[in-house]
């Protein structure tokens, strides 16, 4: 096993996969020359050229929609949102157009397609460029939306999303490329669609993904050495949507904190809340609770943004609260 | 053109006439739901572009597609089972008919939002030109189309790139139920593409020989110098944007000036003046049509509904 960044990771990822499979290539903003605005594909357009790692105009709509186009002929895009922000200005083509191609001809176009996005606050960037609107998308069925938390993850997952024949939004974080983990040498595929206790424990579950198990796991490491023993379940992908090892360790715990980035209402906790109440009542021994962003569009000032953003405190005390 | 392909275009469009006119009435029985946008009166268009493509061009189109998919190719009887919802629909019932395409015949669609499917084409001819082949992707649209921002991404991204596209634009006058002069800034829409660089004509949409004409030569031009053209094509549609329209926007003297310019009729004339034709043959080809689209009706009501399971189906390819 080696170390890596999650950075590397991504990159690996994506360096493997062009090695393999001539139909794949990458194209976005500023991904070739300047080498992609967080590194990640840094070396690319001199080892690729410019057909394989294509510099588009700032223009979403001709990004996204037009590697739709390339996926339905038989390539294997991945295009990249410079954030998720920029998502929206393609939204057409994220949950209108890209998930319903397949359904809506009768299967006759299929659409291996990745569409990369950073998503995620913490970078003082204001309200409109640090949004985790990842529940939004996660809404629309047709459309896979992975979000790893891991190095391990992040590269066995994208390898998986660009060997797939679905459209899928795949969610990285700002603020995560440095964090390092240990990642399998050679070559590991990671499934999509399947969720991962990334750690064990008894008494409370924690049912998160992305950043929010960067600060759960430290969480757990701090309530650990009060005597409480947390088990986190990592969602890896929020659409389709794996249940089962949530509803496993909550039939063993029978508490949970459901820990996510975004805004509290009608986010991903709502929706793994209202799952556990449906699907495991007998086994709810105290109200579940949910850690997330505050309700306000996430300032610029370092300290409010912070205050708006959740915090590990936030989850001990959530934790805590479900043990009482 | 040789004179048997001359027969085929008058069949194709008196095909589309006949089919769509059924099609109007099986909507007002209920029998079809949903929207429905009839192409009558802009036959021309898509028969003489269609008829100038290679059997490997890509076309694309937007809402108002039945007549595009019976110059592809798809039969009588898909269209109209698609139209019914059933299963025998190239769509599987599943898309209707604002959604008719068959990838075995290069009919890629049918697309609904307004503008949408521009930047989808620009990326089958990345695709193509990722792939090293010189196949042209066609891809008709609306005049109101032109004034939304997907129009401009996608040809200004086909020209950087030297996409081969043949950006068609049918300029049947309105937007809905709004003039072109009232919704864009120039009422030729050609000239939008002066914009980008992008080389540029203008045809009588009425007159499917001067179509397939503009077609040819604009084909040429794409496959050869790997660059898109903008190609408009004026016509009018003869009923209302949709079955639910109450047209209040336009006046009957001006539509009954144009369906005095009937493109059919102003084809069958030009048939018989040039002696391409018999009346007795187009005669012929009439009656042909008549029990062609008589039969589509009798399979698509004979066909079954889609079977419960397909509502689950074909969500994911994986």
């Amino acid at each position: 096993m080696a170390k890596i960044t999650m950075r590397e990771a991504i990159s690996q990822a994506l360096m493997e996969e062009m090695d393999r499979d001539p139909a794949v290539f990458i194209m976005g903003e500023e991904v070739g020359v300047w080498g992609g605005t967080y590194a990640v594909t840094k070396g690319f357009y001199d080892k690729y050229g410019a057909m394989r790692v294509k510099d588009t105009p700032i223009a979403e709509n001709a990004i996204i929609g037009g590697a739709i186009g390339a996926a339905m002929v038989g390539q294997r895009p991945i295009a990249e949102l410079m954030t998720i922000n920029f998502g929206f200005s393609a939204m057409d083509y994220i949950v209108n157009q890209a998930p319903k191609l397949h359904y809506m001809f009768g299967g006759q176009f299929t659409l291996p397609l990745v569409i990369r996005a950073v998503g995620g606050g913490g970078r003082q960037l204001g309200a409109t460029h640090s949004q985790t609107p990842d529940a939004i998308f996660a809404h629309f069925p047709g459309l896979k939306v992975v979000s790893p938390g891991t190095p391990e993850d992040a590269k066995g997952l994208l390898k998986s999303a660009i060997r797939s024949n679905d459209p899928i939004l795949f969610i990285e974080h700002a603020t995560m490329y440095q964090v390092r983990g240990e990642v399998p040498e050679g070559e590991y595929t990671i499934p999509i669609g399947k969720s991962k206790i990334q750690r064990t424990g008894k008494d409370v579950t924690i049912v998160t993904y992305c950043k929010g198990l960067e600060l759960s796991m430290k969480a757990a490491e701090e309530l650990s050495k009060e005597g409480i023993e947390v088990e986190v379940v990592d969602l890896r992908t929020l659409r389709p949507l794996d249940m089962e090892p949530v509803l496993e360790s909550f039939k063993k715990t029978n508490r949970a904190v459901v820990v996510e980035e975004g805004w509290k209402s009608y986010g991903v906790g709502s929706e793994i809340v209202s799952r556990i109440y449906e699907e495991a009542f007998d086994y709810v021994d105290a109200p579940i609770i949910r850690v997330a962003q505050k309700e306000v569009p996430l300032p610029y000032n370092r300290a409010l943004e912070q205050a708006a953003l959740p915090q590990v405190a936030d989850i001990t005390a959530a934790v805590k609260e479900v043990l009482k | 053109m040789k004179k048997e392909q001359y027969l085929n275009l008058y069949y194709q469009m008196v095909l589309i006439r006949r089919l769509e006119e059924r099609g109007a009435e099986l909507y007002q029985v209920g029998k079809i739901g949903g929207f429905m946008h009839l192409y009558i009166g802009q036959e021309a268009v898509s028969t003489g572009l269609i008829a100038a493509r290679e059997p490997r061009d890509r076309v694309i189109t937007a809402y108002r597609d039945h007549g595009v998919a019976l110059n592809c190719g798809i039969s009588a009887n898909e269209v109209m089972a698609e139209l019914l919802g059933k299963a025998t629909g190239m769509s599987k019932g599943k898309g209707g008919s604002m959604h008719m395409a068959d990838t075995s015949r290069n009919m890629w669609g049918g697309h609904a939002i307004v503008g949408g499917h521009l930047p989808i084409a620009s990326g089958f001819a990345i695709g193509d030109q990722y792939a090293g082949n010189d196949n042209i992707t066609i891809c008709m649209f609306g005049d109101g189309a032109t004034n939304i921002g997907y129009f401009h991404e996608a040809l200004n991204i086909s020209k950087i790139w030297n996409l081969r596209v043949l950006w068609v634009c049918e300029n049947n006058q309105y937007g809905m139920g709004t003039a072109v002069d009232r919704a864009s800034a120039v009422t030729e829409i050609r000239q939008k593409a002066e914009g980008y660089g992008m080389k540029n004509g203008q045809v009588d949409g009425m007159d499917v020989t001067k179509v397939y004409e503009a077609a040819m030569e604009a084909m040429k031009f794409v496959r050869e110098s790997s660059q898109p053209y903008l190609l408009e094509i004026d016509t009018y549609r003869f009923r209302g944007h949709s079955m639910g329209d109450p047209e209040r926007y336009r006046k009957a003297e001006e539509v009954k000036k144009w369906q005095e310019n009937d493109p059919i009729g102003i084809f069958n004339r030009y048939l018989l003046e040039k002696k391409l034709a018999t009346r007795k043959a187009l005669d012929e080809i009439e009656a042909r049509v008549e029990e062609e689209v008589a039969k589509a009706v009798e399979f698509a009501e004979a066909s079954p509904e889609p079977a419960m399971e397909e509502l689950f189906t074909d969500i994911y390819a994986d």
